[in-house]
C-alpha cells in the first residue's frame, strides 16, 4: 500500500488527522459522504442489542469479528463481580453475551481478567494504536485519540452499520487545533486543562471538527494525561481530538499483549513516524493556550464548559452577557443549589468519586493516592475508589494502592463505569453533591437529583480528605 | 427507515438551550434490548414536573420540538431519537446540534432543522401566543413555513436524497461491497487484530 499520504495528495502539507483520514478512505468522491474504512470496533452492552437485532434481521454476519471486541461496563456492578441485583441491567449483559456467543466476537465479560471500561481495555490491550481508526457506540470513544488515532463516537445504527461492513460513511471533517504552549504548573493536571478548554469553548465549539492537541504542554503529558484532554474532546463538541504519536506513545504500545512484534514492530512505527502535522499545514481553526497561567479547575454547572479555577467564585448569572448563557447559568445554579459569589473552596461534598474512563487509569489511582496516603477521609464523606479495568485493579493492589485507600476510609470498589452515568447500582441520591474525575456534570448524569462537580484526581482527593472542594495544596 | 418529506403539526416550544442526551433520556431508561417503547423516558426528569411543557394540554399533540441551541449534545445513545420518535415527534429545529444525535436523527427518520435564533425565537412566540396553529417543515422545499413566514434551511444533499427515500446505509455501502474487500487486501499485516485473543 502505499504509504505516504504526500505522494498520494500531491505536495499539500496535510494535518496529522488528514493523513490518518486519507489512509482509510475506501471511497469518496460524488455525492456521497467519504467510505472510511474502520480499523478497531468496541462493543459494550448499551448500544449494541439494537445493532445486534438488525443483523438478524437482515440475515447479515459480523464482517470482521477479528476487528471487534466486547467488554461489559455500563450496567455492571462494582461492589461484587457477580451478581447483577436489577433484572434489566442483567437482561442487557445477558444479551450481549448471547450476542457475542452467536456472532463469534471476542468478549471480557464481568470477573473476566480483562474486563473494564471499553476505553481502558482497548489501549490496556495493545489493540489502540497510532494512526488507527477507531469506534464504538459510547461518545467517549475520542479517549483513543490520544495515540494518534482518529477515534470517535457513534449510534447504534453506525455501530450496525460498522458490524456488518467494517465501514462507516463520513462527511468530511474541518480541523482544528489547540496549541497549548509553556508547561502546566506544578499541581496542575490534563484534567485542569481539559475543562479550562472546554470552559472556553462551550459545549458546542468543536462542532464538525476534529482536533489536534500539541504544544509543548501536551508532549509533556504522559499516556494517560493525553487520554484524559482526548476523552473530553466530545465536552465541547468536537468530532474527535488526537495528538501525534511520539517516542511516549511507542513505549506505551511495546509490549502490549497486541502490540507488533519484531520486524512488524520496526514497519509500524516507521509508518507512525510520518504521522505527524506536516509544516505549513493549513488548520480550519486555532486555539492558542499559555499553559503557565493555568490552576486547578473544577466546574460549578450542569455541563462542562461552565467551569472556574478552584481558587475562584460561583459567578453571578447576571454577569453573562448572552441572554442564553444568562438564563443556563441561573437554571443551572438553582440545581446545583449553589450561590452566586460563593468561594469554590467553600462548598462541601458529600461524595468523592474517582474513576471512570476519563480518570480511572493506574496514574489517576497514583496521583490520588499520594495525595490520601496517612490522611482519611472526612467525616460524612463517601469516597468511592473505582478503577477504570480489573487490569487497573489489579495493578492499584500490586502497587499498594488499595491500601492506601482503604486505610483512609475510602470504599475500594470493582472495575467498571460506575457512578460516572446512573444506570447501574451506584448513584447519587437527590440533593447530594459529587465531586467526581468523571466527564459530564449534566442534570441527574450521576442520579436523579444529584448534583457534580467535575475535577482532577488530585482535587478530589484532596477535597475528600478536607469536605469541601480543595487542592493538595490547601491540605 | 420511514421516509420523511414533509410534515404539518403543532410545536412544543422548548425554552432551553444546551439539552444533552442525558436531559432528553436518562440513563437508566437505556437498559432495553428493543429498539421501541422508549416514549416514557423522553425528557423523564422534567416530566415530572407538573408545570414543564409536554404537561400542558396545549402541547400534548405536538409533533414538532423547537428548541435552544446545542440540542442533543452528550451521550451517543440513540435511545434519545427512539425517545422523541416513539413519544410522537416527527422533527426537532434548533439552531444547533450535537453531532452524533444529528446523525442519530437522520438514519431514524427524524427531522433535524437548523434555523437560525431569530427565527427559533419567533417559532417559540407563535407557539406560546396560539399553541394550536401549526407549521409545516418541509424537506423536498427545504423551507420551514409558519403563516406567512418562510425560512429556508440548508440540507446535505445525499442526507436529504438518503432521508426522503427512506434508504438503509448498510445495503447503500454493501454496493461498494468489491471496495471494501479490495482495500482490506491492501492493509498492513501489522495492523491489531482482537482474534485470536493475546491477553
Amino acid at each position: 500500500m502505499s504509504r505516504t499520504p504526500q505522494e498520494a495528495e500531491g505536495a499539500r502539507p496535510q494535518t496529522l488527522a488528514e493523513k490518518v483520514w486519507n489512509a482509510h478512505v475506501v471511497r469518496t468522491g460524488g455525492q456521497q459522504p467519504d467510505l472510511l474504512y474502520i480499523d478497531l470496533h468496541l462493543l459494550h452492552e448499551v448500544t449494541s442489542p439494537q445493532a445486534f437485532d438488525g443483523l438478524r434481521q437482515a440475515g447479515r454476519k459480523v464482517r470482521r469479528t477479528d476487528l471487534t471486541i466486547a467488554t461489559e461496563d455500563h450496567n455492571t456492578p462494582t461492589d461484587n463481580l457477580f451478581t447483577i441485583a436489577d433484572p434489566t441491567s442483567r437482561k442487557q449483559i445477558e444479551t450481549l453475551r448471547t450476542n457475542c456467543e452467536e456472532f463469534g466476537v471476542r468478549i471480557h465479560s464481568l470477573g473476566d481478567a480483562n474486563q473494564g471500561v471499553v476505553h481502558v481495555v482497548g489501549p490496556q490491550l495493545g489493540l489502540t494504536q497510532p494512526g488507527m481508526t477507531v469506534v464504538c457506540g459510547d461518545s467517549h470513544t475520542s479517549t483513543h485519540g490520544a495515540f494518534g488515532s482518529i477515534a470517535f463516537g457513534i449510534g447504534t445504527s453506525e455501530v450496525e452499520h460498522v458490524l456488518a461492513t467494517q465501514t462507516l460513511p463520513q462527511a468530511k471533517p474541518k480541523y482544528m487545533a489547540v496549541t497549548v504552549n509553556g508547561s502546566l504548573p506544578e499541581g496542575v493536571s490534563a484534567k485542569d486543562l481539559i475543562l479550562k478548554i472546554i470552559s472556553i469553548t462551550g459545549t458546542g465549539g468543536g462542532k464538525g471538527h476534529i482536533v489536534e492537541y500539541r504544544g509543548q504542554a501536551i508532549e509533556e503529558l504522559s499516556m494517560e494525561g493525553r487520554m484524559t484532554i482526548c476523552n473530553m474532546s466530545i465536552e465541547w463538541g468536537a468530532k474527535a481530538g488526537l495528538i501525534a504519536a511520539d517516542q511516549k506513545t511507542f513505549d506505551y504500545v511495546q509490549g502490549r499483549p497486541h502490540a507488533p512484534q519484531g520486524e512488524d514492530w520496526d514497519a509500524a512505527v516507521e509508518y507512525w513516524q510520518t504521522l505527524t502535522t506536516d509544516e505549513g499545514a493549513v488548520f480550519d481553526k486555532e486555539i492558542v493556550i499559555d499553559a503557565a497561567s493555568l490552576s486547578p479547575f473544577v466546574t460549578w454547572g450542569t455541563n462542562p464548559g461552565q467551569g472556574v479555577e478552584l481558587s475562584g467564585n460561583v459567578p453571578d448569572p447576571a454577569a453573562f452577557e448572552d441572554a442564553i448563557e444568562r438564563t443556563t447559568a441561573a437554571s443551572a445554579l438553582e440545581y446545583m443549589g449553589l450561590e452566586a459569589g460563593t468561594p469554590m473552596r467553600e462548598i462541601d461534598v458529600d461524595v468523592v468519586f474517582l474513576g471512570s474512563c476519563t480518570n480511572g487509569r493506574i496514574e489517576d489511582l497514583r496521583t490520588a493516592a499520594e495525595v490520601i496516603k496517612g490522611r482519611k477521609v472526612a467525616d460524612g464523606v463517601n469516597m468511592m475508589v473505582v478503577p477504570g479495568s480489573a487490569k487497573v485493579r489489579e495493578q492499584a493492589i500490586e502497587e499498594g494502592l488499595d491500601q492506601v485507600f482503604i486505610d483512609a476510609g475510602a470504599d475500594w470498589r470493582f472495575a467498571g463505569c460506575s457512578m460516572c452515568l446512573g444506570m447501574n447500582p451506584d448513584q447519587l441520591t437527590p440533593g447530594q453533591r459529587a465531586a467526581s474525575t468523571s466527564n459530564r456534570n449534566f442534570e441527574g448524569r450521576q442520579g436523579k437529583g444529584g448534583r457534580t462537580h467535575l475535577v482532577s484526581p488530585a482535587v478530589a482527593a484532596a477535597t475528600a480528605v478536607s469536605g469541601h472542594l480543595a487542592s493538595p495544596a490547601d491540605l | 427507515m420511514d421516509k420523511f418529506t414533509t410534515h404539518t403539526g403543532r410545536v412544543a416550544p422548548l425554552r432551553r438551550s444546551n439539552v444533552d442526551t442525558d436531559q432528553i433520556i436518562p440513563a437508566v431508561y437505556l437498559k432495553r434490548v428493543t429498539k421501541t417503547g422508549f416514549e416514557d423516558g423522553l425528557f423523564a426528569e422534567w416530566r415530572e414536573d407538573e408545570k414543564f411543557l409536554l404537561n400542558q394540554d396545549e402541547y400534548k399533540d405536538a409533533t414538532i420540538l423547537v428548541t435552544g441551541t446545542e440540542f442533543g449534545t452528550g451521550s451517543s445513545r440513540e435511545h434519545a431519537v427512539w425517545a422523541l420518535k416513539d413519544y410522537g415527534f416527527k422533527a426537532v429545529v434548533a439552531p444547533r446540534f450535537g453531532d452524533i444525535f444529528r446523525g442519530n436523527s437522520l438514519k431514524n427518520g427524524l427531522l433535524t432543522v437548523e434555523l437560525p435564533e431569530a427565527a427559533v425565537e419567533e417559532l417559540w412566540l407563535r407557539a406560546e401566543l396560539h399553541p394550536d396553529s401549526e407549521i409545516t417543515v418541509d424537506l423536498a422545499e427545504r423551507e420551514v413555513r409558519a403563516g406567512d413566514r418562510t425560512w429556508s434551511f440548508e440540507f446535505d444533499e445525499f442526507l436529504r436524497w438518503r432521508m426522503m427515500e427512506g434508504l438503509d446505509d448498510v445495503a447503500l455501502t454493501l454496493r461498494d461491497e468489491d471496495k471494501i474487500a479490495a482495500f482490506e487486501s491492501n492493509r498492513d499485516a501489522w495492523r491489531p487484530r482482537t482474534l485470536p485473543a493475546a491477553v
